[in-house]
């Protein structure tokens, strides 16, 4: 069976820990990144580096580009970080990856709920720490119970990969707040079982609180049934949680940071996050969703 | 000997092999093989492992090429592109699998082409499937359509390999048998490239991965070696089941071993298992193998050392590390969940020696298993039917309008054409493969070949040149775009027509060459080399094996012309039903190189206004034709004929002119010829460019017979096949620099028209002969699969 956690020492050395090779904005070729990001959130001075761990469980298979997207697009210290890991107190943002953690044999990602980092993932959201679920990491998280709802097979019963265009429902968010309100960014889906669903209680809650933070649209903004890539209810394509700290999408932003991909409108959600931790003084207490709109 | 008592049951042919190959194995043995042995025997000496009759032709193929490193004999072909970027890469069938269980078959499928790129210390970073199934009428295919496409998803969405292209094309001669070709391509990631040998003697013997089953035992000889017959569904147990999450696994600490100082080489298990692994690791390092059997994890209780043998369970690797080492390596599998045991070790005796326990199951020469099967040479004829089906009698073709002519105009024609599942879009398809993951792909499916950039995650050069790139926050310029991006990429192609081969076989090799050589041209991409997957009928039947030699001259005499190597492949023979052959089809698997993917070209049109032109000459050529076959129902006549100089010129033309940055865009004509070509640049199009006003009869070459004065029919200009031409759209100001460029080719180049938006308007001479809305034609372009399959 698997083991869970350990010493380990893998593909990756950064996996064994912090001592691992990361990437520090000191280091070449950082500059232009930093740039960017400079321009975007208006300072003049050089922000402090936001520091991502990318979790990696077995099965995972968008955690190399979560890593080149937030490592190598934006500058940004990466690592990767093993499913075995308990300890996730030096970091600013946790990304959950897309994949199929254990094969998602059973139900996705009902099984890689139970990996040690899950328990410290909940803690470290409970701490205020930024977490992103794409894709598999959105299942995981809905399997965690870290967000509401569930999801189901896509209702056209086939894996779909495709770009899709989806609507910024809301910029009070540290992961949206680059965006403009209703801004259509387009973004690929890649998945089989993104057809998300909750109960119609659940489903106002989360459109009262302004916890929508995504919904698949078409090229002028409208979320049609055509626009609508897996059944989703009420087209949705990504939420957050109650504190706003935690969001789980669909959507995989890190398949679109560079413009030889098609198109760069991932960026804006991870330069959202670098800009919303840099902009903190201290530990800020993070945006209360219940206060957007 | 006892058993000739039994001479309805020969022992021989309960393995697969005849009598004279069960002789030769006495006199290799000296004595009578035991069970085990024979069953080994029938494996590795089977058509499909052994290459038993392919492999005296296949040494025409030239093997060897500027950046090629490896050729042919282990796992996969091996390219050298600079900057340490070395890739893998090769292509394998599963049709008869898929045919009696498609969803198994395409997925293991998959996992068996993977295993061979990252058994070489690659990492698996794109996969192409090329498929071939009958008429969408009939239900069985709709389900094996359906079964195949989500197998391949299946697998490789799990595993994280992008399916990045491929083709797909329906004949009835497919009927009962499909064909399931996966090219898979790796780049190396340990700096060196592991090769399957089990070298030094006294080193331990590892398997790791999944446990052996009784699944899959005889898949290699009595599944794939064989035709189908009306028995064919009692074959599903030997069709094996596919676990792409253990393979991820394998895959992840495969790559880690290929970085350690301690890991010698590594096989994977694929046709023939553990005999096939054990065999051909020993044979190649010229030594011997003693294995315990009793030692190898079992999925069930009470497997005879036959079944462990011949078992083809998925997902399983044999692994030879130094003497003293075995604990780390089965450390490191155990950290990735990856069961691995010892079960056995190195010899100097050059015996594969297989136990249970203390007592010798199977104790025979490795190479006599591995390399030493006989070769035939079998006999060959050319088949009666070429002179048949070579006739074509245009004169009783009447032209679209005319009685005879299922369409009443040009249009009716043209839509005709769009919507045969033959030309029509493959999305239905490509939309359930992942074909982003990686972050790789720089042009997705539905251009002439997928282009994917090479980078390394955690190299700090790819640090500096994405900041480079990509360093411009969302929205920003645009504009230095092409310049900022410096990578090095690869450009993927698989092609090959089945009914050219059939009516030509000859000329069904070149043209599979040429076109996959000029859809990566068409990419801005140099071809690198081929992997090549050879399909075809019963080889005992000497009409088959004519098919087959002839098919061979042609890649060859293409290859030598255009200077592209043969880097391995695969030979599917016996794919025929009760007798019914399929069309002999050969696919190649092509890989160009790009030293700037910011130099990369596409299919669709760019701008209106641009400059549409015609790079190569049209001749009246409709035999072998879709528009031939769905006018008049016949796949008849000679197909188009492929000069290799002309191709040569052409395809230096369109790369230099690649290079150059001249191409807005470029599309090879084929299936459908110069007017679906026309309209699939339109439709691939980026928004405002989507349609073209072209004047079609230009570069009109005449017809033989006529004295070379009637210029072709109309509907073999519009529709027919011609090869060696390139549709190409470029920004008015340059016309006269590409010319230059073309002239200095000796490349005939005419201008066609421009691009324009919304419209697609053909005249002939002036006439008008077709204007339609892009909008229609595209959405009757893109409803015929996903309709077709629904009936």
């Amino acid at each position: 069976m698997l083991a869970a956690g350990g010493a380990w020492k893998v593909r990756f050395s950064a996996l064994t820990g912090r001592a691992g090779p990361c990437y520090h904005p000191v280091m070449g070729g950082l500059e232009d990144g930093t740039r960017a990001l400079a321009r975007t959130t208006g300072g003049g001075r050089r922000p402090r580096p936001v520091r991502f761990a990318v979790v990696v469980f077995p099965g995972s298979n968008c955690d190399a580009d979560c890593y080149h997207a937030v490592g190598n697009v934006l500058g940004q210290p990466v690592e990767y970080v093993w499913h075995g890991t308990t300890d996730l107190s030096d970091f600013d943002c946790v990304i959950l990856p897309g994949g199929f953690s254990y094969g998602d044999y059973l139900r996705t990602g009902a099984i890689a709920r139970f990996s040690p980092v899950m328990e410290e993932v909940a803690r470290f959201a409970g701490r205020g720490g930024l977490v992103i679920g794409i894709c598999n990491g959105f299942q995981i998280l809905l399997e965690a119970g870290l967000l509401p709802g569930a999801m189901l097979r896509n209702d056209s019963l086939q894996f779909r990969c495709l770009y899709t265009n989806v609507r910024v429902e809301t910029t009070r968010t540290p992961f949206t707040g680059l965006c403009r309100r209703g801004q259509v960014l387009r973004i690929p889906i890649a998945h089989a079982e993104g057809n998300y669903t909750a109960p119609p209680d659940v489903l106002e809650e989360l459109e009262q609180s302004g916890r929508v933070v995504f919904r698949y649209v078409d090229e002028r903004g409208e979320p049609t049934p055509e626009a609508n890539p897996n059944g989703s209810v009420r087209s949705i394509a990504g939420i957050v949680n109650e504190a706003g700290n935690v969001l789980g999408l669909m959507p995989h932003p890190e398949r679109c940071c560079e413009e030889m991909l098609g198109s760069t409108d991932g960026r804006l959600i991870f330069e959202s996050i670098v800009a919303h931790v840099t902009s903190r003084s201290v530990a800020r207490p993070v945006v209360k969703g219940g206060s957007a709109r | 000997m006892s058993r000739e008592s039994r001479p309805s049951v020969p022992v021989w042919e309960e393995v697969g092999l005849t009598e004279e190959e069960y002789r030769m194995v006495c006199r290799i043995l000296g004595r009578e093989p035991s069970h085990t042995e024979l069953g080994m025997f029938g494996l590795m000496w089977s058509e499909h492992c052994s290459y038993k009759t392919s492999k005296v032709h296949l040494r025409l193929l030239p093997q060897t090429g500027r950046r090629v490193l490896v050729g042919p004999g282990e796992n996969a072909g091996v390219a050298d592109l600079g900057d340490g970027f070395v890739v893998v890469w090769k292509i394998e069938s599963h049709n008869h699998p898929s045919a009696i269980e498609p969803y198994q078959g395409a997925a293991t499928g998959v996992g068996g082409i993977l295993r061979d790129i990252f058994t070489m210390g690659a990492r698996p970073i794109a996969c192409l499937d090329s498929l071939r199934f009958g008429p969408l009428d009939d239900d069985r295919v709709r389900y094996l359509v359906g079964g195949v496409v989500a197998g391949i998803a299946g697998y490789g969405n799990t595993t994280g390999i992008p399916t990045v292209g491929g083709e797909i094309y329906f004949d009835d001669c497919y009927r009962d048998n499909c064909l399931v070709n996966v090219m898979c391509v790796g780049l190396l990631e340990g700096g060196r490239v592991i090769r399957g040998r089990a070298e030094g003697p006294g080193n331990p013997v590892i398997l790791a991965g999944n446990r052996t089953g009784r699944d899959g035992i005889h898949g290699a000889s009595l599944l794939a070696s064989r035709e189908f017959d009306e028995k064919a569904e009692e074959m599903r147990p030997a069709v094996q089941v596919a676990d792409p999450f253990v393979e991820k696994l394998l895959i992840e600490a495969c790559l880690e071993l290929a970085q350690t100082d301690y890991l010698v080489g590594l096989n994977d298990l694929g046709a023939a298992g553990l005999t096939s692994a054990s065999s051909e690791m020993a044979s190649r390092a010229g030594t011997g193998l003693d294995i315990d059997i009793s030692r190898v994890p079992r999925r069930e209780p009470g497997m005879t050392p036959y079944e462990v043998m011949l078992s083809e369970s998925q997902e399983r690797m044999l692994v030879v590390v130094r003497k003293g080492r075995e604990k780390d390596a089965i450390e490191l599998f155990d950290k990735w969940g990856v069961e691995a045991r010892v079960i056995g070790r190195v010899t100097d005796d050059g015996i594969l020696r297989v136990r249970e326990g203390e007592r010798v199951v199977a104790e025979v020469p490795a190479r006599a298993l591995a390399h030493e099967a006989p070769a035939y040479e079998r006999p060959m004829r050319r088949p009666a039917y070429l002179d048949e089906v070579v006739r074509l009698d245009l004169e009783g073709l009447p032209l679209p309008g005319g009685s005879g002519h299922p369409d009443k105009d040009w249009a009716g024609a043209f839509r005709r054409l769009l919507a045969s599942p033959n030309i029509a879009c493959k999305e239905w398809v490509w939309r359930q493969y992942d074909h982003m993951v990686r972050t790789n792909t720089v042009v997705l499916p539905g251009s002439d070949a997928a282009v994917l950039r090479l980078k390394r995650e955690e190299d700090p050069e790819t640090r500096k040149m994405t900041a480079a790139a990509g360093g411009r926050a969302a929205g920003g310029a645009a504009d230095s775009a092409a310049a900022a991006e410096r990578f090095k990429g690869i450009a993927l192609s698989t092609d090959g027509n089945g009914r050219y081969a059939y009516l030509d076989p000859f000329t069904g090799g070149v043209q599979a060459v040429a076109e996959a050589a000029r859809n990566v041209v068409c990419a801005g991409a140099e071809p690198v080399g081929l992997t090549n997957c050879l399909n075809f009928a019963n080889p005992e039947d000497p009409e088959i094996m004519w098919q087959f030699r002839k098919v061979i001259e042609g890649m060859a005499e293409a290859c030598r012309v255009l200077g592209v190597p043969v880097t391995g492949g695969n030979v599917s023979f016996y794919n025929e039903t009760m007798g019914v052959p399929i069309f002999p089809t050969p696919v190649v698997g092509m890989l160009g190189y790009l030293d700037d993917v910011g130099r990369r070209v596409t299919a669709g049109f760019k701008k209106a206004g641009d400059i549409v032109l015609l790079a190569g000459e049209t001749r009246e050529e409709l035999g072998g034709s879709e528009y031939l076959y769905l006018v008049a129902g016949e796949v008849r006549g000679a197909p188009p004929a492929v000069d290799l100089q002309r191709e040569k010129a052409l395809q230096a033309f369109v790369l230099e002119a690649a290079r150059a940055g001249l191409l807005r865009s470029a599309h090879d004509c084929a299936e459908g010829g110069l007017a679906v070509a026309l309209a699939e640049s339109s439709f691939l199009a980026d928004p405002e460019a989507g349609g073209v006003e072209a004047e079609v009869m230009v570069n009109l070459a005449g017809t033989a017979g006529d004295g070379g004065a009637r210029p072709p029919r109309l509907d073999a200009v519009l529709f027919g096949e011609t090869q060696s031409r390139v549709v190409i759209s470029c920004d008015s100001s340059r016309v006269d620099e590409l010319a230059g460029v073309a002239r200095r080719h000796g490349v005939p180049l005419a201008r066609l028209g421009r691009v324009r938006d919304g419209l697609i308007r053909l005249t002939a001479a002036g006439d008008v002969v077709l204007e339609e809305r892009t909008e229609d034609l595209k959405a009757l372009w893109r409803r015929a699969l996903p309709e077709a399959l629904r009936a």
